[in-house]
């Protein structure tokens, strides 16, 4: 693994030195879309946290403290480990998608095995002009692969291409 | 995949009834249905003197009952179209279910114990979305269900043939079947012990219907001293006598529950190479009959287990694209066979047995001991635990040595016999020591790759490979991320080029 730094925004990105294709990287915004997320679920330990601190049953901060720092991590740190990891590409028949911080993983659907193809967008997704594609295939594992983080437009002009080159395949 | 579209009712015509002695196996096996109905009714006449009331309590709730079915059955209506089949019901709200045939993955017909006795059928549309809730009749004669599923199969393939030809009459030798003695021989492997889960489950839910406490020692003892016995004065060697008696007794009732059980499903069992696919007929009581096309096969699966392995037997299943029941996601096609028997069946499918090119691979062993590591501090801060909470001497709390000991031997066994390989057109993985799996998948047949490293996996620079299968998946384990990395680039370029709905026509 290395490390490289967008060209435009200047976030760490991490990529195997060996690939032979460059992976895109996602949309830098998905950052502060995944640091809002993480931050409404941090938010429940805390209050959990909070609510036996004021009931004062031991030491003052023994469970304010490691809260709050569960908390910091998950809004500071991990987003912008877990964005440098993301990466996809599409490629003339393929589609691979790696991501993964603590568990890695390096998905590649053959767009021939692609069933049918999604574009949603949740709402603080939505604030952000971001979507997430997820493609369907017919196999048990992996059945729905999932993209988030990628500009509304770009999910769109990628979905339409699926579909042309699915279209053009069935001949 | 999109459910079959709900039409309103305007354009059809007259389609054909189902058969009216339906109407009573029906109504017969709809009876326990109306046990609370009459319960309720009853209740609400339970004033009445004269026990008249209740009489014509059940003759209401049972002529209201036939009287709703028998307006259905008038409803209902099925239609053989040109390119789709059409299943219209209901009374108020009337519903035309239309199911292209292209989407009918597979007709199957099924006849419960009555049915049978009507010499009628149930006939399944499965369409392989997986929703469970297809179309089906309920219950045409068995002539119009093989007619119906000829004609299907005809339209299917684009033929557009009426002329419906039974397969009852089936003459050529089937490629499998299953003589009584192989049914025993299965039904020993079978051994169960669930009927006591079933039992005890039964006696928990029921024990408030006995006269005494079922769980209580105490009243056993109490009776057998009732008759005379003195429990002390019992001799070892009664004891002795005692305990292997009862051990006796569940050895038959565990080996007489699994061949009853392989009776029930496996009676019979019948497999045909026919035009179209694979038929396979079995069961005793409910007997299934369904047909699985060729194209459909994903994989094959080839499972043993130690004692079969070494009395030379071997189970085959196909990994199909419509799944055989919520339970099963794989196609049992023959539950007990030799290998020279199996490869045949296999053959038929264009599969093909690993070769030399196919160059087995072990894992690395370091990938199970990955899994020991986790369970390592674990074990420890167990044995510390007990050591200082429960004041355990050092030599007991070691005891807990015995679950990462344990791991151990099962991971060594494990990688013994872990293989995987790829020739260019199939992938092969063999694993398991106590239940041993051999999946062979043609590489044209899968739907996703993936590469994924757990934490500890990632440090010791290993890979699992996994592949999506419609209706399974084959994962390769405990291999360097570089040679995932190539196996996944070789099956890409195998698999990417061809379109799913190229792959599905072919077989």
């Amino acid at each position: 693994m290395q490390t490289v730094l967008h060209p435009q925004h200047g976030l760490r990105i991490y990529r195997h030195m060996d690939e032979p294709e460059p992976l895109m990287p996602l949309d830098p915004e998905y950052v502060g879309v995944m640091r809002i997320s993480n931050a409404i679920f941090a938010a429940f330990p805390l209050i959990g946290a909070l609510v036996l601190e004021l009931s004062q049953l031991t030491v003052p901060g023994l469970f304010i403290i490691p809260a709050a720092l569960l908390a910091a991590w998950l809004v500071f740190v991990v987003p912008g480990r877990r964005y440098a990891r993301w990466g996809y590409q599409l490629g003339s028949d393929r589609l691979r998608i790696v991501r993964g911080y603590l568990f890695y993983s390096d998905t590649v659907v053959p767009l021939g095995r692609i069933q049918h193809i999604d574009v949603d967008q949740g709402p603080i997704m939505r604030s952000h002009d971001l979507a997430t594609l997820t493609v369907h295939t017919a196999g048990n594992h992996n059945s729905s692969v999932a993209l988030p983080g990628l500009r509304h437009d770009d999910a769109i002009a990628m979905r339409e291409s699926i579909r042309d080159y699915i279209k053009a395949a069935q001949g | 995949m999109s459910e079959p579209s709900t039409l309103t009712d305007e354009s059809t015509g007259e389609g054909q009834r189902l058969h009216p002695l339906g109407l009573i196996i029906g109504f017969v096996s709809g009876l326990p249905q109306l046990i609370v109905p009459i319960l309720a009714a009853l209740f609400g006449v339970r004033n009445s003197e004269s026990g008249l009331g209740a009489v014509s309590v059940f003759a209401i709730v049972l002529f209201t009952s036939l009287l709703f079915r028998w307006i259905a059955w008038l409803r209902t209506h099925y239609h053989i179209g040109e390119d789709d089949i059409r299943v219209e019901r209901g009374l108020l709200s009337r519903t035309a279910r239309s199911i292209p045939y292209d989407r009918i993955q597979d007709v199957s017909i099924e006849q419960k114990p009555l049915a049978r006795l009507f010499g009628l059928g149930e006939v399944k549309f499965e369409t392989g979305g997986g929703e469970g809730d297809d179309a089906k009749l309920s219950f045409v004669s068995l002539e119009e269900a093989g007619r119906l599923r000829e004609t299907i199969r005809a339209r299917k393939s684009g033929v557009g043939a009426v002329h419906a030809e039974t397969e009852d009459a089936i003459d050529t030798p089937p490629i499998f079947a299953m003589d009584t003695r192989r049914l025993v021989t299965l039904g020993f492997y079978s051994f169960s012990l669930v009927i006591f889960a079933v039992l005890g489950g039964a006696a928990q839910q029921l024990d408030f219907l006995l006269p005494f406490d079922l769980w209580d020692l105490r009243h056993w003892i109490g009776m057998a001293e009732e008759r005379g016995v003195v429990l002390e004065t019992i001799s070892w060697n009664a004891r002795i006598a005692g305990a292997l008696f009862a051990l006796a007794a569940l050895i038959l009732i565990g080996v007489a529950s699994g061949v009853i059980r392989t009776f029930l499903t496996d009676y019979g069992f019948r497999l045909d190479r026919t035009a179209k696919g694979f038929r396979r007929q079995r069961g005793l009581l409910t007997r299934t009959d369904i047909v699985m096309p060729v194209s459909r096969v994903q994989a094959a699966v080839i499972s043993t287990g130690l004692v079969r392995k070494w009395r030379g037997w071997h189970a085959l299943q196909f990994v199909s694209l419509a799944q055989e029941s919520k339970q099963e996601s794989h196609h049992m096609v023959a539950p007990l066979a030799r290998l020279d028997e199996i490869w045949p069946i296999i053959a038929e499918t264009g599969i093909t047995p690993p070769g030399d090119a196919a160059a087995m691979q072990s894992g690395r062993f370091r990938w199970w001991l990955n899994g020991f590591a986790v369970v390592l501090p674990i074990v420890f801060a167990a044995m510390a635990a007990v050591m200082i909470l429960a004041d355990t001497s050092l030599a007991r709390a070691s005891l807990f040595l015995l679950i990462p000991m344990a791991m151990l031997l099962i991971g060594a066994f494990e990688w013994r016999l872990y293989r995987h390989g790829e020739d260019g057109s199939q992938l092969y993985q063999r694993r398991g020591w106590w239940r041993q799996k051999l999946t062979i998948l043609p590489q044209l047949r899968v739907q996703s790759v993936e590469i994924a490293q757990g934490p500890l996996a990632r440090a010791s620079g290993l890979a699992a490979l996994r592949f999506g299968v419609a209706g399974g998946k084959l994962e390769m384990i405990a291999m360097p991320l570089s040679t995932a990395r190539e196996i996944r680039d070789r099956v890409l370029a195998v698999a990417a080029p061809v379109d799913f709905s190229e792959i599905n026509q072919r077989g």
